[in-house]
């Protein structure tokens, strides 16, 4: 799919996202399933919460990290989330 | 300690994953279930504050996945409760059920406190086969219950196991599972533990109907691509390598049966090896301390040819029980394995019952009627031990 930066991506109902404390690390559940995610993935997937745009997350992240040009990482990371079905486009 | 030795109780991951068998009542009297033949011998079911014990107990180890499971699991009417309780603790909460004692009442309930996920079994796509094998009149019942899961937005799996009685109509299973809107499917070949061991005769495919099985399973996981995710895993006595059962032992998986007693694996409990009690320890001295888990942790207890294999790492050296119930000393390699001594045996017997298949089929012989899973037959069934019969 094509990645609109204006799109606001929500996280999809059946599947859940949450900090592990054991794991060291934030994890996507779904049934029967986790996938732990590495800290640059969970800061992306912390930020999508179905009211900030992608093009919000992207300077929000390139802000709290003092780093430009983050769109191309960010970008191919909601590609593989979209694609899973771990998040979707806010209707 | 372990007498294998090769662990420390620092090197001892957590669990990830806590099945949470309630109660082996059920109302379906599968003849391929998976539970102990010995489940009349449960009277005694973990309270509601022990379960509750048992769960944050888990948690704070790591646990992240709790399913709860039976028997029925919807039997125990403190269920919702436990549920409440369990997505409080922060586990992603799986129902695994018949659908059997369900309605809407339930199911919103179940949401109200959080539930996460329902896997419904079907025993087959047709209503009388579903119902003769269920041992009831369940299928209109289920098929509600599953449009009743996805109005209430749960992601929702189907469970089908597959066997001889129902593999030829897997056509019709998968239409079943695309008309009621399955997130998963689960094509589940019945791997021969418990009850379906007593039944392996009547229920193993032949290879003929898996290779026609297989062939449509995968049109469907091309065609329903990005809706449903069909898992299709065929029986692991046509395999040349075993499964790497439960990720090894006391890796992650952790069973508490009914009655408390904590396991590896759900059919553990069968092995001659003594297991703890949740009543007695905590799930963490259980799962680090315990004699039974450490039982086969490691690579040190292995024995040849699986102790210089080079793929000991990926499969474990398969199941445990199997290689009991064949070989008589869970010890030696999963005679799935074409490595193992054992594996010629396997192979025999899998052609035996191919025979036998065909007989049936051209009715040269009279069938033998399968043995259904209920309290009386677990009686009969599960009070003498199983013998090793390959």
């Amino acid at each position: 799919m094509t990645i609109d930066r204006v799109d606001i991506p929500e996280v999809a109902p059946t599947f859940r996202f949450q900090w592990e404390e054991v794991q060291d690390c934030y994890v996507v559940l779904y049934p029967e399933g986790m996938v732990k995610l590495s800290g640059s993935a969970g800061e992306i997937m912390k930020r999508i919460d179905g009211k900030q745009s992608i093009d919000t997350i992207i300077k929000d992240l390139e802000t709290t990290f003092s780093e430009n040009n983050l769109e191309d990482d960010v970008i191919k990371f909601l590609e593989v989330a979209y694609d899973t079905g771990w998040i979707r486009n806010k209707k | 300690m372990t007498p294998a030795g090769s662990e420390t109780k620092s090197d001892v991951k957590p669990p990830l994953w806590l099945l949470a068998e309630l109660t082996y009542r059920c109302p379906l009297q599968c003849p391929y279930c998976s539970n102990p033949l010995e489940i009349a011998k449960y009277q005694n079911e973990l309270s509601t504050e022990e379960w509750v014990r048992v769960m944050q107990q888990a948690r704070k180890m790591g646990a992240a996945q709790i399913g709860f499971s039976g028997g029925e699991p919807l039997v125990r009417p403190d269920l919702e409760e436990l549920v409440q309780e369990a997505r409080h603790l922060g586990y992603y909460t799986n129902l695994i059920t018949s659908g059997v004692g369900m309605d809407e009442a339930r199911v919103k309930r179940l949401k109200d406190a959080g539930l996460d996920h329902i896997q419904i079994s079907f025993q087959a796509s047709d209503e009388e086969l579903n119902n003769f094998l269920g041992g009831t009149k369940t299928f209109q019942h289920k098929k509600e219950m599953a449009r009743m899961v996805k109005a209430y937005e749960y992601p929702m799996v189907l469970n089908i196991v597959i066997h001889r009685k129902n593999i030829d109509q897997i056509r019709d299973i998968l239409e079943m599972t695309v008309e009621l809107e399955a997130d998963y499917v689960e094509l589940a070949s019945t791997q021969y533990y418990g009850w379906s061991r007593i039944n392996v005769d009547q229920l193993l495919p032949t290879r003929e109907q898996l290779a026609k099985a297989e062939i449509v399973a995968k049109e469907y996981q091309e065609r329903m691509k990005g809706k449903s995710r069909i898992i299709y895993v065929i029986p692991d006595y046509f395999e040349n390598r075993p499964k790497p059962c439960m990720n090894g032992w006391g890796a992650i998986f952790l069973t508490i049966a009914p009655d408390g007693t904590a396991l590896p694996c759900h059919e553990a409990g069968q092995l001659p090896i003594d297991f703890p009690n949740v009543k007695d320890v905590s799930v963490e001295e259980a799962w680090k301390d315990s004699p039974g888990f450490n039982h086969f942790r490691g690579f040190e207890w292995m024995k040849e040819p699986c102790r210089s294999c080079d793929e000991k790492e990926k499969d474990f050296g398969g199941c445990r029980c199997q290689a009991f119930m064949m070989t008589g000393d869970a010890a030696n390699t999963d005679p799935v394995c074409d490595k193992s001594p054992n594996h010629q045996a396997l192979l025999d017997d899998v052609e035996r019952i191919g025979k036998l298949a065909k007989e049936e089929s051209t009715k040269t012989t009279e069938e033998k009627p399968l043995v259904f899973r209920n309290m009386k037959n677990s009686k009969k069934f599960g009070a003498k031990e199983t013998e090793p019969t390959t």
